[in-house]
């Protein structure tokens, strides 16, 4: 109780004196902030990203610009963005996704440990990651690791229930529960500058070394080129403890040992061009990330290290052509990946394993939209997409997977009112080695959008949707060793959401930005992908036997004061309510229980305070308790945690060098606690980065 | 605001308290009987640190779910990660748990951790002349590094010191000791599809491998019965070979066991009381993709099953996975356990040897070994 007290009174002094700039605001920002006149439709290439981080001065004005336009799309979206998202203690966008509501994410700890997102309960194979307009794919698991990817050169992350309310969008994208979007700098350049650089050095706890660099050059009017680079190594090492007491209040056992195996050495490399013709746009990108990890695993009894390794190299080179032809617009893209995994277990108690798992993809995708009316737009998108894996498995059927996405939208623009409706078909051929491929699949998913503001007041606006879709069976799923089970159907999901957004601006009020919004949701996941035994010891198969209903609420805060000249305050809350319950079989003894690691309260709090360069970041996170099984007894009982996170940063100019400084501390209490059972978290740990940039 | 203060308020850490014990009244007493008890191993699944350890009192009726912990509050993370298996040997309990790579000795009275006893991938514990056997998949010498043969291990029950290994064929299972030689059944179940077929012989008196008898792929069980005969089974291979169950004998005159009957079932466990030998059997089945399952009793001396189930009232239709079987070896009460999703609790069916339901309990998960407290 008394550290309980404590939490509070240290949460209530700092959001006193704590300010954010953090704020839910919508994509279509972007295009009210580009410069280009005439080409209306060019928002998706706009980017916002290179003004946002030059000078603080423009940094504010921007961000607050960004905050002011409320209700463009038909539902907003969650984004951090620019300095807002640098000031984050966060090592990777999944750090950063803990500061949306709706989110849960899967932490197994420590810089190189896996963390994966869900979405409002959903399960992470529903979440559809976008990296810079395409999405990523992992045919294998279908689950994206988002701790891979390091917040240096992303530029805004937004995350978006239902999909983005965009109509020119690849067909794909048109087929998640949610998605997530992630979205790299791109180079912007002021009248008489040819180029920018920057350099990045990272360094603290973990033994961490993390530089990076990034170069963008303009190479004529109307094409310029960035290459970013970056380098990690940590040896992953951190204490952690393990505490119990007896019920008379007498300590148990007390122990602190230190996390082993958790090692990663990484590169990324990124090459991007991006050029503008006179009735469109292009951009070209390359992408490598090489990285060799050890896999810290359960911390069980007598069991205190593991000798599994993971070696990743994951490529993907993409394309994209936009172009606008009077009402006429299209937006195609292509993709080529190949990823590449070769996992190894070296425990010498265990079964030896020496696995190399190659994974290839080619994407194609042509987006079209023709403006009927001024207020009524229609699109059709046609997405083909080609997945093989491979691996040197006993028995690997080496699975072809020939996908087609076609999907029709529509967009209604009436006075008040704005709709908007898709369909989308998926069409998909697996072929398989050895064995009978099992029978193509075809799915229809629909979805509709309202918002609306029923008020005079253009700051209050109503909004709702509902959406199907699906997923289907991974690799892993239907053909994983004797696991797999080729029989399987589509896991389906059917999203309901109705929310209000209020969201007040004005530019140099004392009040400068609030925003609030609240979302209730009802979910329902059929045919939920489930592992059941096969009656051997931990042999499995996977069914299509799991009914969940989810229902829950997200709430979000928002606001600016501008007390005093140069000062800026913002304290930025969220909260979620979840009720996610599997509904399979009334003879479980887990029937209408809240299904794994889903909490149902969680919520968050960043206070953020600027002042003529310096900055100053507090963010509390916290996630209830929550259950580790299906059985919400005691025994599978997890605590809630709350973290306490600072940062403080300060901006320099030499000349014409701009320098930042920024010290972080992350677990400011040093709380034990564990986010997946057995894989304990690190205690206090902490960041310095030191930045120039020209 | 209020929200998040009303989160603040409500849920905060509290101490981690060690797992405490549940108890349900079952009443099922009996005073006189030379069984005091039954210890019940919950398996847990891999990485969930959830290996339990359940106990019932036949004197107080009283059936206690978890106990370990709240017994030995100060081992750190608890009895460990997937049990294997358990034996009482003299005034001692010994739990194989296999992925923490170790064997727990305590009390076989209190539950008292007396000690552990470091044994890589362990899989399943014998007692012969004051020494426990250990079989582990993981041989003393890595001979050939790419397929370490498995191993049985020799330990002290009284200082718990690691007296002998001996090398035996590919993922070693279960032993049984017939006339001063052990037979283990090898599995070879990390080689597929070059699964181990075989038995293998150790002559106790120096300890040595002398033979490997040929049975079938994929071995796991073995059982002697009271004419000294052993009931061996095969796993199959999930897919065209399927589970069986073997019969090794010794010839008149010889002193070597050879596999005299294959008997034509599926077999995944087994218990024997007397003449009878009880048996389940899970199969899946990719085309149904559902399990089948089967029970039955055969007859040790003829060999013949004279009974296709030892469930007369019905009640195997609630269980979903049998996983665990044992005979009172008074009674005759046959224990069925029911390891469902693998991954919430399990139940321990109590039948009566006419095959009628006496009770039911709530188990940890995956509850699968049973022993026998003596008075």
């Amino acid at each position: 109780m008394i550290k309980k007290i404590f939490v509070l009174l240290f949460l209530f002094g700092l959001s006193g004196i704590s300010v954010c700039i953090a704020n839910e605001k919508t994509e279509s920002d972007a295009k009210e902030r580009k410069e280009e006149k005439g080409e209306k439709k060019e928002r998706k290439l706009k980017s916002d990203s290179s003004q946002a981080s030059d000078t603080l001065g423009r940094n504010l004005k921007e961000l607050v610009v960004t905050a002011s336009r409320p209700g463009q799309d038909v539902i907003p979206a969650q984004t951090l963005s620019g300095d807002e998202l640098r000031r984050l203690n966060s090592n990777s966008v999944a750090d950063a996704m803990r500061y949306f509501s709706g989110v849960q994410i899967k932490d197994y700890g420590g810089v190189g440990g896996i963390k994966t997102v869900n979405i409002r309960s959903m399960g992470t194979n529903h979440t559809g990651v976008v990296y810079d307009g395409v999405e990523l794919g992992n045919a294998q698991n279908g689950q994206i690791d988002l701790g891979q990817f390091s917040l240096d050169n992303i530029e805004s992350i937004s995350l978006y229930n239902g999909q983005k309310s965009e109509i020119l969008q690849p067909a794909k994208d048109f087929g998640s529960a949610g998605s997530i979007y992630m979205r790299t700098r791109t180079p912007h350049f002021e009248e008489g500058e040819n180029y920018h650089a920057r350099l990045t050095i990272r360094t603290g706890s973990f033994d961490l070394i993390n530089p990076s660099a990034l170069v963008e050059l303009k190479l004529s009017e109307r094409v310029n080129a960035s290459l970013s680079a970056e380098w990690i190594n940590s040896s992953g090492k951190y204490k952690f403890r393990y505490r119990r007491v007896n019920p008379a209040g007498e300590l148990a056992y007390d122990t602190t040992a230190v996390r082993e195996n958790g090692d990663i050495n990484a590169t990324r490399l990124e090459l991007g061009f991006n050029g503008s013709l006179p009735s469109g746009s292009w951009h070209l990108k390359a992408y490598n990330y090489n990285s060799e990890r050890g896999v810290p695993g359960a911390i069980v009894n007598n069991v205190w290290r593991r000798g599994e390794r993971i070696w990743d190299t994951n490529s993907f080179v993409q394309g994209r052509y936009n172009g606008y032809f009077g009402r006429f617009s299209t937006l195609n893209n292509v993709k080529y990946a190949f990823y590449r995994t070769h996992y190894v277990n070296n425990d010498d108690k265990q079964i030896k394993v020496d696995n190399l798992y190659k994974q290839k993809e080619i994407y194609l995708s042509s987006a079209n939209e023709y403006e009927i009316l001024d207020n009524w737009r229609a699109s059709v998108s046609y997405d083909f997409m080609w997945n093989t894996l491979d691996a040197d498995v006993y028995g690997f059927v080496k699975p072809e997977r020939l996908s087609q996405f076609l999907s029709f939208a529509t967009a209604f623009n009436l006075d008040r009112f704005k709709v908007q409706a898709s369909g989308l078909g998926t069409f998909i051929h697996d072929r398989i080695i050895g064995q009978e491929s099992p029978a193509d699949k075809h799915v229809f998913t629909p979805a509709v959008f309202i918002s609306g503001n029923p008020l005079r007041n253009k700051d209050f606006s109503l909004r709702a949707f509902c959406k199907q879709s699906f997923r289907m069976p991974t690799f892993n799923d239907l053909y994983y060793a004797d696991m797999g089970n080729s029989k399987l159907e589509p896991e389906k999901v059917t999203q309901y959401n109705v929310g209000v957004l209020y969201d007040h601006n004005s530019q140099d009020a004392f009040l400068t930005a609030a925003r609030f919004s609240t979302d209730i949701y009802y979910n329902r996941v059929n045919n939920k992908i489930v592992a059941y035994p096969k009656g051997q010891q931990f042999r499995w198969t996977m069914l299509n036997l799991g009914l969940v209903e989810i229902r829950g609420i997200d709430v979000t805060g928002m606001m600016t004061l501008n007390p005093l000249k140069d000062f800026y305050f913002t304290l930025r809350l969220q909260y979620t309510f979840q009720r996610a319950i599997d509904i399979t079989n009334p003879a479980d003894n887990y029937y209408r229980h809240q299904i794994p690691y889903i909490p149902r309260n969680s919520g968050s709090v960043i206070g953020n305070i600027l002042w003529r360069g310096w900055s100053l970041n507090y963010s509390w996170i916290y996630v209830g308790e929550r259950y580790n099984q299906q059985e919400n007894i005691r025994y599978n009982y997890t605590q809630p945690w709350y973290t306490s996170d600072i940062s403080i940063g300060k901006d320099f100019r030499f000349g014409k060098v701009n320098l930042r400084g920024m010290i972080e501390v992350n677990n400011l209490l040093s709380q034990d606690y564990d986010v997946i059972l057995n894989y304990p978290m690190p205690k206090r740990n902490y960041r310095f980065a030191i930045t120039a940039e020209i | 605001m209020f929200l998040w203060l009303a989160i603040g308020l409500t849920g905060c850490r509290e101490d981690e308290l060690v797992v405490p014990t549940e108890y349900d009244i079952i009443g099922d007493e009996n005073y006189r009987s030379d069984i005091r008890g039954f210890y019940l191993v919950n398996e847990g699944n891999m990485g969930s640190n959830k290996c339990t350890l359940d106990f019932y009192d036949y004197r107080t009726g009283l059936y206690s779910r978890n106990f370990y912990a709240e017994r030995n509050p100060n081992v750190i993370k608890e009895l460990g990660d997937v049990g294997n298996d358990i034996g009482i040997y003299g005034s001692k309990l010994y739990v194989v748990v296999n992925c923490s790579h170790k064997v727990e000795v305590m009390d076989a009275r209190t539950g008292v951790r007396l000690g552990q006893i470091d044994i890589p991938n362990c899989r399943y514990v014998r007692f012969y002349r004051g020494k426990a056997y250990v079989s582990s998949y993981v041989g003393p010498v890595l001979i050939d590094p790419e397929a370490p043969k498995g191993a049985v291990f020799e330990v002290d029950t009284t200082s718990f010191a690691i007296t002998r290994k001996v090398s035996v064929g590919y993922q070693p299972e279960e032993m049984e000791i017939v006339d001063d030689y052990m037979y283990v059944a090898n599995s070879g179940g990390y080689r597929v599809p070059d699964y181990d077929n075989t038995v293998s012989v150790i002559q106790m008196i120096d300890f040595k491998q002398v033979q490997q008898i040929p049975v079938g792929i994929n071995l796991h069980r073995v059982k002697k019965d009271r004419y000294n005969k052993l009931w061996v089974t095969s796993r199959g291979d999930y897919q065209t070979r399927p589970s069986r169950l073997y019969v090794l004998d010794k010839r008149k005159g010889y002193n070597q066991m050879i596999v005299t009957d294959t008997i034509p079932v599926a077999c995944s466990n087994m218990a024997i009381k007397g003449d009878s030998l009880y048996y389940y059997a899970t199969e899946w089945n990719n085309y149904t993709s559902s399990n089948t399952i089967s029970y039955g009793i055969i007859d040790v001396r003829s060999k013949e099953i004279i009974s296709k189930g030892f469930i007369t009232d019905g009640t195997e239709k609630d269980i979903t996975i049998p996983y665990g079987i044992a005979v009172h070896p008074e009674t005759g009460d046959i224990f069925v356990t029911d390891a469902k999703n693998y991954v919430s609790s399990g139940t321990l069916y109590c039948f009566t040897k006419e095959g009628r339901k006496k009770w039911s309990v709530r188990t940890g998960d995956i509850p699968a070994h049973i022993v026998f407290l003596p008075n």
